[in-house]
């Protein structure tokens, strides 16, 4: 067919430089294991896609695209991704039994009819190009056509997109079958288990310590030696100095004064 | 070239949207390829938008975005629901309505 | 025609009797036996009422209607509720009134220890209000629900007492045989209607002098087929033997006097059919003649007193038969035998109830003996129905059956002389097997078991048997004194002119009674004056042997219709299990396990419900893909 709409040569190298790259990465989102190399070949195809709609005069939609699909949509899955487990990856073998050579010969069958009819339709008229539609601007075009004939749709959208924060948040939201214990409850319970640990937290490293020698041990406040504080393999070479030496009234603490 | 090959690709990349969601088995990734189908259809919707010359297939395409998003939310959060009580994300295993 | 509005009480009173005492059960134990009588005599009553009436009319009006209410009227197809009484209807209602009322106040005294006696009057009222409406119905239809009717009273009567199953079989054979003969009174209805368009006695005749021979011939047949059901004659024969398990009044009043003579009836009311149909009419006599013998060898060799004196209806109805199918010449004498018949063989039969209840119930003869002596008035009144029935002059028997054997010579060339020699050869073996039954029941010596007190039946029992006796004494003087009878029936029929003598009637009685002769002397010599064992006899004849087992009769039904009538049954019994529960079985099963089968699908995997989504798809697609085309 012979169209009134010329198309740019620009636009033309632009496509079928991109157009393959984005088939090649929708194949790829298909076939890696990890999860996140997923992510990553969508959000390329998104952005190609976004190419493609500044290129044919969509360019509202275009910078949406980016902003709100690429952005937030996708940036959304990966954080769910994260959330779920980001080393999460599917075994190569189908458990289904003959569920993968049914989909492929189904999606063969599909793409090649849908290819074929859109080869042999006829919309009834020429391709006109979005100039006349473009001319006091996309944005105003589109304003135009959104509050008049689409603004019932629209607020009902506005509408869904309540709903569906709403709907997330009750998804997400725990719900308590036990009450919440208070501030006190907590410090009881903290020190009603059996190790220090919990009651007050373990001390920092070198609070107990004697010396900095890594064979010298800390002492804890009832004068015996931590066990934690000597490396296992040096206990079980017998490696381990006695920290008497190293008590601080032996240490001493005369002060020099210098001039 | 003409604006018909932009349709095409549309095509392929709804093709390969479906098989994914049948394919695979982690849960997120067949939300993605679910988004890979509508991205599609919005490329199909805008490409004929050009053709006709009216920007109503734009507006289309706007809702679907929105709707696409809404949806978007709304799947992830019950994956997550999912994922808490059974802390695993692959969609063979909720499989307690089968015979 | 005179109409008149008096016919209805004839009916209406026995009924009345039968539906009150049904319907107040046991309230009416006390009384409803008189009642019923009462009700049956004043039957009667009306009866000699309606004669007396008649006599007084001239020839022409005597016939007389009354119609009851229109019945059925659909389309072309009229037939109203209506009543004829004529000359040969009012016989008929005064033999079954009459001798009816006689065995109900005989019953009164029979069954005055049984304790459904109420209900077995009711019963005989039935039978007596569907008899009536039978022999006065003026159309086929009209006669068809007597007919009807009086099956179902048999039914009930003879297996009365139903506790004992063998009884109860026995009514469930006589009404399915019976049932055959219906089914040919109904198919003669249909060709009545179908042919002339009208089923009543007088329309028929009037078409039936143009109509075709075939549809005759067919409606002969089909009326001789109904007359040999319901008068136990060859080939539907089998179930008269097997009635005896009635009480005994019913052995009288139904198998000997009423019902079984329907099937005569029936015939002589349609002697236009007959006569238009020669070769129905030849069918008629073989069917009689073959009777006649069947039922004279029969009993000759039963030693159970009712299953004798049944075989001796059996062959008397023959004789009967026999008449009505000589055509005009024969009808009224066959009447005359019925009539008489009547008398002497429902006074046998009661008389043979009388020795039953002597003997506490026993009825094999070889274990009665020398009863003279303790029953001497039943002795009388039996020996005079004896005598009456081999035709001893001037009994009654004499001549009615001569006059039948005459007419049988009389119907000329050689079918003439086959039936007169079987009908006498038939008068030589009923007078011996009836001289047996006379010798072994009274004159011979005792052979009773122990503890048996012969005596003297009540006034109740034996006035009836006397009034009988008396009957069988003198109706048949009164009936062929210058031919009665015969010119009291003749307005019904049409004479064909001819008249051939064969043989003088001095010669035909002579020969009748040289063959009765003969067969008394061989009884008197076998049994008499020879050895009478109280056991049956084992080693006998080949023939007795034949003749105890009814000729062969139930065997052969048996055989033909019986077993291969079960297993179609049977047959169609797992057909219809197999095939059709089978069908609508697997209706279930499919969808059982189409289940089963679609089940497989939900396998819980959302992977391969998208998969089957995408195919949805595809085929979507496709079908778009080949519409676009």
């Amino acid at each position: 067919m012979n169209p009134t709409l010329t198309i740019a040569t620009p636009e033309a190298v632009m496509f079928w430089f991109m157009a393959p790259l984005a088939v090649f990465a929708a194949l790829g989102m298909l076939l890696v294991k990890k999860a996140v190399h997923s992510a990553i070949l969508l959000a390329w195809v998104m952005i190609t896609l976004a190419f493609f709609y500044i290129a044919q005069g969509a360019l509202f939609l275009g910078i949406v695209q980016v902003v709100v699909y690429t952005g937030a949509v996708m940036m959304l899955f990966l954080f769910i991704l994260m959330l779920v487990g980001v080393d999460s990856s599917d075994s190569l073998t189908e458990t289904i039994r003959g569920l993968r050579p049914i989909a492929i010969t189904a999606a063969l069958g599909f793409g090649g009819l849908m290819v074929s009819l859109i080869g042999r339709a006829t919309l009834g008229r020429e391709p006109v190009g979005l100039e006349a539609a473009n001319a006091g601007g996309n944005v105003q075009g589109l304003a135009q056509l959104l509050f008049s004939t689409y603004v019932w749709p629209f607020e009902v959208v506005s509408a869904l997109l309540i709903t569906a924060a709403l709907g997330a948040m009750v998804l997400a939201h725990h719900q308590r079958t036990v009450e919440r214990p208070s501030q006190r409850e907590q410090a009881v319970n903290r020190f009603r288990t059996g190790s220090l640990a919990s009651a007050a937290g373990l001390p920092g490293p070198g609070v107990f310590a004697r010396h900095n020698a890594v064979d010298v041990p800390a002492l804890l406040p009832d004068g015996s030696a931590a066990p934690t504080s000597i490396s296992a393999t040096l206990k079980a070479r017998g490696d381990v100095l006695d920290s008497s030496a190293y008590q601080l009234d032996n240490v001493d603490t005369t002060v020099i004064e210098e001039k | 070239m003409n604006p018909y090959n932009y349709l095409y690709v549309a095509a392929i990349l709804f093709t390969i949207g479906a098989v994914g969601v049948v394919v695979r088995r982690n849960a997120i990734v067949v939300f993605m390829c679910v988004e890979l189908m509508l991205n599609a259809s919005n490329l199909t919707l805008t490409t004929f938008s050009r053709i006709n010359g009216d920007l109503n297939g734009q507006v289309v395409a706007f809702f679907t975005m929105v709707i696409a998003a809404c949806e978007v939310v709304v799947g992830l959060a019950i994956i997550v629901t999912i994922f808490r009580s059974r802390r695993s994300s692959s969609i063979d295993d909720a499989s307690l309505l089968k015979r | 025609m005179v109409t008149t509005n008096g016919l209805v009480f004839l009916i209406a009173l026995p009924l009345f009797g039968a539906l009150s005492l049904l319907l107040l059960g046991r309230r009416a134990d006390k009384w409803g036996h008189v009642l019923a009588t009462l009700l049956s005599a004043s039957s009667f009553g009306v009866g000699l009422f309606q004669l007396s009436e008649m006599l007084g009319r001239a020839t022409a009006d005597r016939p007389i209607t009354q119609k009851l209410f229109s019945w059925i009227s659909v389309g072309s197809f009229n037939v109203d509720a209506s009543l004829l009484l004529d000359q040969l209807s009012i016989c008929f209602v005064l033999l079954i009134t009459g001798v009816g009322t006689l065995i109900h106040i005989y019953s009164i005294a029979y069954m005055s220890h049984d304790h459904d006696r109420r209900r077995f009057f009711a019963y005989l009222n039935l039978f007596i209000a569907a008899m009536l409406l039978l022999v006065l119905g003026d159309s086929y239809l009209n006669l068809y629900v007597g007919w009807e009717g009086v099956g179902l009273a048999s039914y009930l009567l003879i297996g009365f007492w139903n506790q004992k199953p063998a009884y109860a079989t026995a009514a469930k054979k006589a009404f399915v045989m019976n049932r055959i003969g219906d089914m040919g009174l109904s198919f003669a209805i249909m060709i009545a209607f179908a042919a002339f368009g009208t089923v009543t006695f007088s329309g028929v005749a009037e078409h039936a002098h143009h109509a075709s021979s075939t549809t005759m011939t067919a409606l002969g047949i089909m009326l001789l087929v109904a007359a040999v059901g319901k008068s136990a004659q060859f080939p539907l024969q089998a179930w008269l033997g097997d009635a005896m398990a009635g009480p005994t009044p019913v052995s009288a009043l139904i198998h000997a006097a009423t019902m079984v003579t329907a099937g005569v009836y029936l015939i002589v009311r349609s002697n236009f059919v007959f006569d238009a149909a020669p070769i129905a009419q030849l069918l008629v006599v073989i069917v009689g003649a073959i009777t006649l013998m069947f039922g004279a060898l029969v009993g000759t060799a039963k030693d159970d007193i009712k299953k004798a004196l049944a075989a001796s209806t059996m062959s008397q109805i023959g004789y009967m038969i026999l008449g009505a199918g000589l055509g005009p010449a024969g009808y009224a004498f066959a009447i005359m035998h019925l009539l008489t018949h009547g008398f002497f063989k429902a006074g046998m039969f009661l008389g043979a109830g009388s020795v039953m209840h002597g003997m506490n119930d026993e009825v094999n003869m070889r274990k009665y003996g020398n009863l003279r002596k303790f029953m001497p008035i039943t002795f009388i009144t039996f020996g005079l129905g004896y005598l009456a029935i081999i035709g001893v002059p001037p009994f009654a028997g004499f001549y009615s059956k001569d006059m039948i054997i005459e007419t049988a010579f009389n119907a000329g060339g050689v079918k003439g002389i086959i039936l007169g020699s079987t009908a006498l050869l038939g008068a030589a073996i009923t007078a011996f097997y009836m001289s047996r039954v006379v010798i072994l029941t009274f004159t011979t010596k005792e052979r009773w078991d122990d503890g048996e007190h012969p005596h003297e039946s009540p006034f109740l029992m034996w006035l009836p048997m006397a009034i009988l006796a008396i009957g069988s004494v003198s109706t048949g003087y009164l009936f062929s004194r210058g031919d009665a009878l015969k010119n009291w029936l003749a307005p019904l029929f049409t004479e064909h002119g001819e008249h051939t003598e064969l043989l003088e009637p001095a010669v035909v009685s002579g020969l009748a009674l040289l063959m009765v002769a003969i067969g008394v002397a061989i009884a008197l010599f076998k049994y008499q004056f020879g050895e009478v064992t109280k056991a049956t006899p084992e080693d006998v004849s080949i023939f007795t042997r034949f003749a105890r087992r009814d000729l062969g009769q139930d065997a052969f039904n048996e055989a033909v219709f019986m077993r291969p009538g079960q297993q179609l049954t049977s047959l169609l019994v797992k057909a219809d299990e197999s095939v059709v529960d089978g069908a609508v079985r697997g209706v279930g099963q499919m969808a059982l396990g189409s289940g089963f089968a679609l089940r497989k699908i939900q396998t819980g995997f959302a992977r391969s419900y998208a998969a089957l989504i995408l195919i949805g798809a595809v085929t979507l697609i496709a079908a778009i893909w080949v519409i676009t085309q």
